[in-house]
């Protein structure tokens, strides 16, 4: 009777016990999802902003051709991009780039930074771009939490039967492209 | 690295059970020591006035912290640049809801949050903070005042607020009617015998003491939050210089705020009162003391993690482990004279005027340019009526809404 009772008991305890790995490992990863989205919402945002800050540009820089088409194509890249999370990265982290080169660039034309919409949405930008970063550093957080979980004992047996996959990190891409690009004038 | 903040979560947790024990302890015996046999009484009193009390302050706690700080919460056009980094610091701390933004009208460089979670947070920050920091430095500050909304210090400090209000008060009214109104009780305890003087002779202590315990872990505890929510802001923006030059900056300012009372101290980054009471800076200040903070977070060895966090706190405050603490030797909370990291007093000019302007468009200001150049600001009183350029003599016509 009494065995009985502690096999019961402890039955019991290894359910709530798996229970609770199970929902740990739920939760990490719709946190993932949902970090995820948020790098999304920016990105897009991004998307939507170019053209206007393309169409204010363009009559002050006309020397610059070169420049804006560059910002132009990677943001199409970027729009049509789709895959996974590692190519997105790398067609987005292009647009950065071109994007900062266009500030550089920018700081060139004085008419064009006393524009009043040109600061409004250069402030917009940088804020977006700052968006994406911290996005992707809560998304990198989620991911390394959720892959701990899936890797280590003894919540990898439960990752393992219910065959949940570690996720991607977010890249910032190669060390040479976070530089800050010369311009030579 | 949560889990360090998990842990914090327990110890407030315990210092909540702590101060309601020693609040329905006074109840109880101020109850058996008013009339014996009442003490059950008593402590039904206590807890219906400090439920009472949690109940308005869990509802309606921030709307009346909000009003009397004096702050006006602003929208997006006001100031897209605080919008933008409250923004970026809500993504980068995972919150649910970007807080909503208010705005004091005072020169004291200070901020708070308040709200009882995520959901119902709110951030107001002076016009001297706008004004006196870059960028980087108020990303640092939104940070802490959100460190403070994911951590649930808000609702922790609220929670405890209250509990030493309620001992307060009970040790108050106590008092009153123990030395006013006793009288009778008197002449009848003396036939009651020693059992009963005993009893007076504790909840008489208790009222003495209760007070003072209260005080003592509340100001524990906020001190503690401080430290968390600077750890915070460093992993939320992964630069701590920020943070750090903010919190210089801030410490060098003069001015105090109006609006701070001493109930409503805690809730902000830096204690608005000043530091007055130095020698006693460890026990009864509700911040730790700013040279420390700042001490801390440049020396986390480039790490912006939690554990950098803890670690140089440990160096830091062990360093300091004599019975003076370092920071009064170093002449208290404004510490020695550092030359500013950046003289950007061009920027500073142009953030002092967006800052008047916004605060002058929140008082329904009417913004004109006349044709000869000069900007005019004209107060709501005006209009429907005709004013003259000081600069041209041209006369303006002053309309609702003008641009």
């Amino acid at each position: 009777m009494i065995i009985l009772l502690v096999f019961l008991v402890l039955v019991v305890v290894v359910v709530f016990w798996v229970m609770g790995l199970y929902n740990g490992l739920v939760g990490s990863r719709n946190e993932v999802k949902n970090s995820w989205s948020q790098i999304e919402v920016q990105l897009k945002r991004r998307h939507d902003l170019i053209p206007n800050l393309v169409e204010i540009v363009k009559g002050y820089m006309g020397h610059e051709r070169g420049t804006l088409e560059a910002v132009t194509k990677a943001r199409q890249q970027a729009v049509e991009v789709t895959g996974s999370v590692e190519e997105r990265a790398k067609v987005e982290n292009a647009l950065s780039q071109t994007l900062r080169s266009l500030f550089a660039v920018a700081e060139a034309y004085p008419d064009l930074k006393a524009n009043q919409n040109f600061l409004a949405l250069q402030e917009e930008l940088t804020s977006t771009e700052n968006k994406i970063g911290f996005a992707r550093q809560y998304y990198n957080d989620a991911v390394l939490r959720l892959n701990n979980k899936i890797q280590m004992f003894p919540s990898n047996i439960i990752a393992g039967m219910f065959n949940f996959q570690p996720e991607t990190f977010f890249q910032v891409g190669a060390p040479e492209d976070r530089q800050v690009p010369q311009v030579k004038f | 690295m949560w889990e360090i903040i998990r842990a914090n979560q327990r110890r407030a947790a315990t210092l909540v059970v702590l101060m309601a024990a020693l609040l329905l302890l006074v109840g109880y015996a101020l109850g058996e020591a008013l009339a014996p046999g009442a003490g059950l009484g008593g402590l039904f009193v206590a807890f219906v006035v400090w439920v009472g009390l949690t109940l308005i302050s869990y509802f309606r706690g921030d709307s009346i912290f909000l009003a009397l700080s004096g702050a006006r919460r602003i929208e997006k056009n006001d100031n897209p640049q605080l919008f933008n980094v409250v923004e970026e610091m809500t993504i980068a701390a995972g919150l649910p809801k970007v807080p909503d933004i208010y705005v004091m009208d005072d020169a004291a460089p200070n901020a708070f949050a308040t709200g009882r979670d995520a959901q119902h947070a709110a951030v107001a920050v002076t016009a001297g903070l706008l004004e006196s920091l870059n960028r980087d430095e108020l990303q640092g500050v939104i940070a802490h005042e959100l460190g403070h909304v994911k951590n649930r210090d808000v609702l922790y400090m609220m929670m405890v607020g209250i509990m030493m209000g309620a001992i307060v008060l009970l040790a108050d009214v106590g008092a009153r009617v123990f030395f006013f109104g006793g009288g009778r009780r008197r002449t009848s305890s003396r036939s009651e015998g020693q059992g009963q003087l005993v009893i007076v002779v504790v909840a008489l202590v208790l009222m003495i003491l209760a007070p003072i315990i209260a005080q003592l872990i509340y100001l524990a505890l906020s001190r503690r939050r401080e430290y968390l929510a600077d750890a915070s802001s460093a992993l939320f923006t992964r630069y701590p210089e920020g943070l750090a030059s903010a919190l210089e900056k801030i410490s060098h300012s003069t001015a105090t705020l109006a609006s701070a009372t001493r109930a409503t101290a805690p809730m902000y980054i830096v204690n608005p009162l000043g530091a007055t009471a130095r020698g006693l800076a460890d026990l009864t200040s509700t911040h730790p003391p700013i040279s420390e903070r700042v001490r801390i977070l440049r020396s986390m060895g480039g790490g912006a993690a939690l554990s950098n966090y803890e670690q140089a706190f440990r160096s830091v405050t062990g360093r300091a482990g004599g019975v003076i603490p370092t920071s009064a030797l170093a002449g208290g909370e404004h510490g020695p004279a550092a030359a500013p990291t950046a003289p950007d007093t061009s920027a500073r000019l142009e953030r002092v005027r967006q800052t008047t302007d916004m605060l002058w468009r929140l008082n329904q200001y009417i913004f004109l340019t006349c044709p000869c150049g000069t900007k005019l600001k004209v107060p709501p009183a005006y209009v429907g009526r005709e004013i003259a350029c000081p600069h041209c003599g041209a006369l303006h016509m002053i309309q609702c809404g003008a641009a």
